[in-house]
């Protein structure tokens, strides 16, 4: 999705955005849950929150909820503070943390019908599209004690959408599903998303991520190591070209002796290596001074789960983890223009 | 995202305003959620069993000992004896336990399945839920309690008979006044059982632990009864719990005598105002993390 057109949209209406939190800290004793995490959901994204275990990802939806209080900064739904103004500040949001949880000794229905109730009464009428929805209206009276896994993260859902919202918090939806029960999860939420209904998904499916989201968070140790837009972070994570020629040995040669050619090796189907597309141009022209025949030059971008490990899976802050020939957040601003809080204080690297 | 997604963008959706619940509603809920549970009809099969033994093993009693008590002296000449007396045997123990079992469960039971979040994340504030999980608890212990009256005036006047019967005081009463007397005796009862009640949903709150609320609120109650014992403490045991569990008594007295009665309930209100306040706080306060 197309970032700027959301922010202008945005503007233009003037509306507060889905999710804004700044400064946000959870503390727990000596444990840092939290650091000072600053997230901007706009309306109509597809978010992706992504972290590793422990990285904070379930807290941080815990607070924007209201369920957790900060120990610090401020998170806004919609304009609105949870912990200042409580369930009103849920209005028009809807999702679960973790696993979606309901009374085991109630039916599926009458779980439905306590949330209507506590919404109000008005959904009460939605119960039975919601149910078809997710595909359990045949279980629909059977007890939730007896359900699997999966059929209570479809009732999850169900109970999230019938407080119609605007804004879907999902943490981790598709945990524990079968192939088929992911897929159906990724079409239910590409679905939603197209209704306009902004999505805030919290998960460790990173292909599900890729698939759906068009920004993302990615969190580790507490910390936003990244925020923005998802092909932005791969465009930067390293422009990669992969070459195939008539002469292997011989292009690698002119690669190494190439200004802008970075990281150039022998790969398994060709070389590769990493340049920004004007050096390529310049790099097309000294192979065929040196008389290589190109047969094939290809960008490949970096995949996601490439870039998550890459910037999780660093020594925890102390060197910085750097995605590509520049290193991706040391002059990468956000989206919005600022710099990630997670920029080093030279402008380069990634400080986990 | 996909392009499928950027593609059939629409604009979002209007903001549906959600009526917050009334508390009443909230309250009606959770005595559904009571009515589901099997814990809520142990509590009510213990409120009954015993009147009914106690009945049963009367019956078939050929002598009767006339104890200290006035009432057991009734015990086969009124039906409204056995009421009086199970009152009498019960408030000490089971009725607490029974008022504890749900008072102690009612919040750390959502905290423990995890669905406090599920709760908390729809249109109704947390003092609302605290409110209805109070009043549910209130509810579920006093029927409890009448309940109990109920099974123990049924089988004492089947077995008996619907007599007159004799006060604290010597006095004759008729059948029907003693009836009233019997119920209000039991209403009586419910100062200090919902006292039991506040500091179960106290503990319940705090420790988020349902065993440990449900012993820690009955472990409470044994402790200032083990307290009352200890020689030289005779000037607190007007101000003990346990000791309000009595009060009813001032009440089959004629004329009526009052002062147990108020005594009971300024007493009580110094444990459970405190108690509840401080359970809101909790509440109001608390992470949740679980689940």
């Amino acid at each position: 999705m197309d970032g700027s057109r959301t922010t202008t949209r945005e503007h233009s209406s003037g509306a507060p955005p889905p999710v804004r939190a700044r400064g946000l800290v959870k503390r727990y004793r000596e444990v840092l849950a939290v650091d000072h995490v600053d997230l901007d959901v706009r309306t109509g994204d597809v978010y992706g929150f992504l972290g590793p275990n422990g990285a904070g990802k379930t807290t941080t939806l815990r607070m924007a909820l209201g369920l957790i209080t900060p120990t610090a900064g401020t998170v806004e739904l919609f304009g609105r503070d949870p912990m200042r103004e409580g369930a009103r500040a849920l209005e028009g949001v809807a999702g679960f943390v973790e696993a979606p949880r309901f009374y085991p000794y109630l039916t599926a229905r009458k779980n439905l019908e306590l949330l209507a109730a506590l919404d109000g009464g008005q959904a009460r009428g939605r119960i039975d599209e919601v149910l078809n929805l997710v595909e359990l209206s045949e279980r629909a009276r059977h007890r939730v004690g007896g359900y699997s896994h999966g059929m209570r993260q479809r009732l999850g859902i169900a109970a999230a959408l019938l407080r119609r919202p605007r804004l879907l918090i999902l943490d981790e939806p598709a945990t524990g599903l079968d192939p088929a029960g992911m897929r159906d999860m990724r079409i239910l939420i590409r679905r939603l998303a197209g209704e306009g209904i902004t999505v805030l998904l919290s998960s460790h499916q990173l292909p599900e991520v890729q698939e759906l989201c068009d920004r993302v968070a990615i969190v580790d140790r507490g910390r936003v190591v990244y925020e923005g837009a998802l092909t932005d972070l791969r465009r930067q994570g390293g422009a990669g070209y992969r070459l195939r020629s008539t002469d292997d040995e011989r292009a690698l040669e002119v690669l190494r002796a190439q200004a802008g050619i970075e990281h150039a090796a022998t790969g398994e189907h060709g070389l590769r290596f990493q340049a920004e597309e004007r050096d390529v141009g310049a790099l097309s022209l000294a192979l065929a001074r040196a008389e290589v025949g190109i047969l094939a030059l290809t960008p490949e971008l970096a995949t996601l789960e490439d870039l998550f490990f890459r910037l999780t899976e660093s020594d925890g802050g102390a060197s910085g983890a750097s995605l590509g020939p520049n290193g991706l957040f040391g002059d990468a601003p956000m989206a919005d223009g600022r710099t990630s809080p997670a920029a080093g204080a030279d402008g380069r690297g990634v400080h986990a | 995202m996909s392009s499928a997604v950027v593609a059939s963008q629409r604009e979002p959706p209007e903001l549906v305003h959600a009526r917050r619940p009334l508390t009443l509603t909230v309250w009606r809920w959770e005595l559904r959620k009571l009515v589901s549970q099997k814990r809520t009809y142990l509590g009510f099969g213990l409120a009954m069993i015993f009147p009914l033994i106690f009945v049963v093993v009367q019956s078939l009693r050929h002598h009767h000992d006339h104890g200290e008590n006035i009432f057991e002296s009734q015990i086969t000449q009124s039906g409204l004896a056995t009421p009086v007396l199970m009152l009498l045997f019960l408030s000490v123990f089971m009725l607490p336990l029974i008022a504890s079992l749900v008072a102690g469960d009612i919040v750390a039971a959502e905290d423990g399945n995890g669905t406090l979040k599920t709760i908390l994340t729809r249109s109704v504030d947390r003092g609302q839920v605290f409110a209805a999980k109070v009043l549910a608890a209130v509810t579920y212990a006093t029927a409890a309690v009448f309940l109990s009256a109920a099974v123990a005036t049924g089988a004492g006047v089947a077995a008996w008979g619907f007599k007159h019967i004799v006060t604290y005081s010597g006095t004759v009463v008729s059948a029907q006044e003693g009836l009233l007397l019997v119920f209000a005796a039991n209403a009586c009862y419910l100062i200090p059982l919902l006292t039991v009640v506040a500091l179960g949903v106290l503990l319940s709150a705090a420790t988020r632990n349902s065993t440990a609320s449900v012993v820690g609120t009955v472990g409470f109650t044994i402790l200032l009864f083990v307290v009352a014992q200890i020689p030289g403490l005779e000037g607190i045991h007007p101000y003990l719990l346990t000791n309000q569990y009595e009060s009813w008594h001032g009440l089959l007295r004629t004329p009526t005598d009052w002062a147990p009665v108020w005594h009971s309930l300024w007493v009580c209100a110094l444990y459970a105002v405190p108690s509840l306040i401080a359970a809101y706080l909790v509440f109001l306060r608390r992470d949740v993390a679980g689940g």
